[in-house]
């Protein structure tokens, strides 16, 4: 894999430079019943095709940003800031996925 | 001795001279010389053995086309000797020889063998017994080898790099497409970087007596702004990333719209004995004469399909090498070029062909015949001739790889007599024989097309200069087409093996048998025979494979199509996709002085961190009874800040902040909304809108980017800044630590003044600190917050001061034995992915009552409602046996959790540890069954801190 993104604050950059934090994925409001808690911690759509997805500008500003790609062949259609005002978007764990990564832990 | 007289486009200078080693002896060759050629300037004509049947093998497209020349150049193995210059004190050696090039007694294989290395052999034969692989493995990677990897790579000199380059247009190929592509492009104001494999730009052009024109263009395209990369294949094509090697970098290129001007490579006949060191294609041989200044030969015979054959006759003859006779297969070919030859006295056989080479190290004669439809030869026509060099030329193939792995399809074009390819994405444009235009001047209009396109589509010129190309395109003549070249021409009674693929030793039989068996599509007979599949990918040997597949199936070319081109398109190091080796490591600004104290290092996550001072049991000892001091500059430091900030931190932890009172700290669990514990640290408020967060040492990077994810999803005014690198972190303890710090402020300790969990700013030595009295090892201490620049001077300060206390600084080892003791859990050790607050004993700072949402509040509420299914236990074991960490807790017989942590505790006189039971067995007082191998300890459960359960040391 291998395509640029413009960071909203840096400019174009390698996409190497960035983290990924995968499709935007909406966070319930109110106490969410059993199965919809489930599907918003654990299902995703896996979009072919065009998707909204967050990314980090990892190996600069580390900005988080927002993307509108296309999965099958990588073009990214922008890149911008999110304006939200609300709890509606949630990003998932990215600690988990460093604890999964391993490593020994301290305090 | 095999040296011509100054040639005009010779490469050598032959006033410098270079000398390296060859198998230990001495080689001389000029500056310019490749290693191979300075080797067969001094006779040298076996480069390498075969794969399978360990051939001789020599110079065949002086290209790097083959696996022939590869060699071992100190410790690289696979280095293309025609295409590596010689450079002064190398030490090359042969592959796949042994003892020698000359003598070889793997040899045998071929000659006696038979069929004894059919098509599948490895696959059938070395299977079973399962349990002799290891042996069969070790036989065969010497008998296989390609050269010698050194096994430590750990002082190993070489480096490789990365360097990004973004462009306008990327040309791929440095012939006379590739510059008028390059040229057109620049001059319409695009950046554009062109990319060659060669050692200066010109392609074909430079060893076909036109080397002036191609100096000539590659001035103009440094004149019109081209940045020319020379020695620098490219790899493939990744989704409009152009991997360049070169050198030792790795050009990671990324351009707006590519050129492919690839060239074309070409192919040999299939004959018996094919594969003779002498036998070699027109390229090779008018390489080695006109750049390197080498006879190829002493009397050569020249079989082609095309005008190639014929051209390079004439070069031949003009260099000094006395040309017999070329075998046209083309029955009536006759034009300027064909009386050219016959008036320079060489004997041309038209409508005739090579049906085999003889020899045995070296060629020493060929047979020349009509052949049949099937390529055998017609009884009557064959002639016999005695000569040191065939030149062959079966035609050329488009160098399309790349386009291909672009998405291009390849299709079979008749006319052209090769698959070309078509429909690429867009962006791609194909220039020269990639495009079907090989011819001089329809190669140079086809470049000066694509590259005005490609500037176009940069929005750079009005198109003006494309179109003036497409039309002078338009009426250019068609050149005639070449002869089609039979799947194997041989005579009636063949000796010898016929190869399609030099590489892989595979030969017309194998292909045979392989379709015998069953292997009858073009992708299928690849894998199994692995034809095409050898360093050089296919080069010379696609298109014969493809004719051996469709001759035997009954298919057309078409039908029988062409193999997946895959990367890389030329042989690289995986070192270079690696890039440089190295591992970044923190080290805290008191490291330096901590070595000095004798401190043992080890790494911890990313850190370098002090595991102990040599003295583990006296360590923690000194911080129960006096005082120890340890850096804990590791530990992830936020300053989390704005109106918003309490009413943050209260969406992020279990527990409330926002009520923290200014100078107060509180201890809080980070997790998310599956309700996983995630990380732990404490949160002091130092001002009205401002907190210091800690985290873990490992998730440090990993809690900033989740707190600011959330931000940035969340419209809160709310900054949070690392200061992780800019503050240092001592954590003083033991019952001494007031006295001590006593010593070096005048701040009130006392506590009254400065309580259990409070964090206060004072100055210490000068310093100004934040103090923060907590207490993860279990006794008096404070841990103190300041700037990394006066990190070595407070940490002498506090040293000095603690001496008549008898203060020993402590290191990682010792504080894991003294958390330990106070049951403190240490996230990702004793907690994993799936464990949730509750059940790690944290139940009691998961505030569920708080009204807001937080971070896994439903997860929690349902998992609290739900009970607990495991739970982490505290347990201890009478005398020192130390369970392993990782060990099975057993109920019944049966695994069921595990010891997470364990260590001796001198103070306790026990073993004690950390486990995760199933909850229903991890009552208090109730035994805990362990079990590591052939080894079974009884442990009893404790719950809650083994030492000081009522913190009255905390708290003293
Ligand atoms: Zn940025």
């Amino acid at each position: 894999m291998s395509f640029l993104l413009n960071c909203p604050i840096c400019g174009t950059r390698e996409v190497t430079d960035f983290g990924f934090g995968g499709e935007i994925v909406v966070r319930p409001q109110d106490r969410p019943g059993e199965r919809e808690l489930n599907a918003y911690n654990y299902f995703r759509a896996n979009t072919d095709g065009v998707q909204r997805e967050w990314w980090w500008h990892r190996a600069g500003c580390r900005t988080w940003f927002q993307a509108e790609r296309n999965t099958s062949t990588n073009e990214v259609l922008w890149t911008a800031v999110p304006e939200i005002t609300d709890a509606t978007q949630a990003p998932v764990s990215p600690v988990a996925q460093a604890r999964a990564a391993g490593g020994e832990e301290l305090r | 001795m095999s040296r011509l007289d100054p040639q005009p486009a010779e490469r050598i200078d032959r006033s410098k001279k270079v000398e390296f080693k060859f198998d230990g002896k001495s080689v001389t060759g000029f500056e310019g010389d490749t290693i191979a050629s300075a080797l067969y300037a001094q006779g040298q004509r076996i480069f390498s053995r075969s794969f399978k049947y360990h051939r001789p093998r020599g110079i065949v497209s002086a290209s790097g086309w083959t696996a022939n020349t590869l060699v071992q150049d100190g410790e690289w193995p696979g280095v293309r000797a025609t295409t590596e210059r010689a450079k002064h004190g190398m030490e090359i050696k042969h592959q796949n020889a042994w003892p020698s090039l000359n003598f070889d007694v793997m040899r045998a294989s071929d000659i006696f063998g038979g069929p004894f290395m059919p098509a599948g052999f490895y696959y059938k034969t070395f299977i079973w017994p399962r349990s002799a692989w290891p042996l069969y493995e070790k036989v065969l990677r010497h008998a296989a080898g390609l050269g010698v990897m050194k096994k430590s790579q750990a002082h190993r000199e070489w480096r490789t790099d990365y360097r990004r380059r973004h462009c306008d247009v990327l040309v791929i190929g440095g012939g006379v497409a590739g510059l008028s592509a390059a040229i057109a492009a620049a001059r319409e104001g695009a950046d554009v970087v062109l990319v060659d494999e060669d050692v200066e730009p010109g392609g074909q052009l430079l060893w076909q007596g036109k080397h002036e024109q191609a100096r000539k263009l590659a001035e103009e395209a440094r004149a019109a702004g081209v940045e020319i990369m020379s020695s620098a294949p490219a790899l493939g094509y990744f989704d409009g990333m152009v991997p360049v090697w070169q050198g030792s970098t790795l050009h990671q290129i990324r351009a707006q719209r590519h050129v492919a001007a690839t060239g074309s490579i070409e192919q040999p006949l299939v004959f018996p004995n094919n594969d003779l060191p002498g036998v070699m294609l027109t390229t090779g041989a008018l390489k080695l004469a006109a750049l390197y200044a080498l006879k190829p030969g002493e009397n050569a015979v020249i079989a082609t399909t095309g005008e190639r054959g014929l051209e390079a006759a004439l070069a031949l003859q003009a260099a000094g090498v006395n040309v017999i006779a070329v075998a046209d297969l083309l029955p009536n070919r006759s034009n300027e070029l064909t009386a050219a030859v016959e008036a320079a006295g060489i004997q041309l056989m038209r409508g005739m062909t090579v049906v085999e080479a003889r020899g045995n190290k070296h060629l020493k004669g060929c047979t020349l015949a009509q052949i049949d439809e099937n390529g055998v030869a017609k009884p009557g026509t064959e002639e016999r001739f005695d000569c040191d060099l065939l030149a062959v030329s079966g035609g050329t193939v488009p160098a399309s790889s790349l386009m291909l792995q672009a998405g291009a399809k390849a299709k079979f074009n008749s006319e052209a007599n090769c698959f070309l390819p078509e429909n690429p994405p867009p962006g791609i444009h194909p220039a020269g024989a990639v495009a079907g235009k090989e011819e001089l001047e329809a190669a140079a209009l086809s470049g000066t097309l694509a590259g005005a396109r490609a500037a176009q589509e940069c929005e750079f010129g009005d198109g003006s200069a494309a179109t003036a190309a497409a039309n002078a395109l338009e009426a250019l003549p068609t050149p005639a087409p070449a002869a089609p070249s039979p799947a194997y021409q041989r005579t009636a009674k063949p000796t010898g093996k016929a190869f399609l693929d030099l590489d892989e030793d595979v030969t017309t039989k194998d292909m045979k048998y392989a379709i015998e068996e069953g292997y009858d599509s073009i992708e299928l007979s690849k894998r199994y025979t692995t034809v095409t599949m050898g360093p050089s990918q296919g080069r010379v040997s696609q298109l014969p494979s493809i004719r051996a597949v469709a001759a035997q199936t009954g298919l057309s070319i078409d039908e029988t199509g062409i193999t997946t081109a895959r990367p890389p398109w030329s042989t690289v190091p995986l070192g270079a996709w690696a890039g440089r080796p190295f591992t970044p490591a923190k080290r805290s600004a008191i490291h330096a002085r901590q070595r000095e104290l004798g401190s043992h290092v080890k790494w911890a996550g990313d850190w370098r961190r002090a595991y102990d001072y040599g003295d583990v049991k006296g360590e923690a000892a000194a911080v129960h009874q006096a005082v120890g001091m340890i850096d804990v500059s590791t530990l992830g430091k936020m300053i989390v800040s704005g109106p918003d900030a309490g009413q943050f931190l209260d969406r992020m932890y279990t527990n409330r902040l926002s009520d923290l009172k200014v100078g107060r700290i509180r201890y809080g669990v980070l997790g998310n909304d599956a309700g996983r514990i995630t990380d732990d640290g404490t949160v002091c408020r130092v001002a009205d809108d401002s907190f210091l967060v800690t985290t873990t040492s490992s998730g440090a990077d990993a809690v900033e980017r989740w707190f600011t994810w959330w931000l940035a999803a969340w419209e809160m005014e709310v900054h949070v800044t690392d200061v992780t690198q800019g503050l240092c972190a001592i954590n003083v303890a033991g019952p001494k630590a007031r006295d001590l710090l006593g010593k070096l402020t005048d701040a009130d300790l006392s506590n009254e003044g400065f309580g259990y969990l409070d964090g206060h700013q004072i100055q210490i030595a000068g310093v100004q600190c934040l103090a923060m009295r907590i207490g993860f090892v279990g006794e008096l201490g404070y841990e103190i917050h300041y700037p990394a620049a006066c990190g070595q001077y407070l940490w002498d300060q506090i040293l000095e001061a603690g001496t008549e206390y008898g203060i020993k600084p402590f290191g990682l080892e010792p504080q894991r034995i003294l958390r330990l003791e106070k049951a403190h859990i240490i996230v990702g050790q004793d907690t994993d992915s799936e464990s949730n607050a509750y059940e790690s004993q944290m139940g009691w700072i998961v505030k569920l009552d708080k009204e807001e949402d937080f971070m896994g509040k439903w997860a929690l509420e349902r998992a609290n409602e739900r009970g607990m299914v495991n739970t982490l236990v505290g347990f201890k074991i009478d005398g020192d046996d130390v369970p392993i960490e990782g060990s099975a807790v057993v109920v019944d017989g049966q695994p069921a959790g595990r010891v997470t942590s364990a260590r001796y505790s001198e103070l306790l006189g026990q073993s004690i540890g950390l486990a995760w039971v199933p909850a229903e067995h991890g009552k208090d007082g109730s035994p805990l069954h362990i079990k590591y191998g052939s080894k079974n300890q009884t442990a009893t459960i404790v719950h809650g801190a083994f030492y000081d359960p009522d913190q009255e040391r905390l708290r003293s």
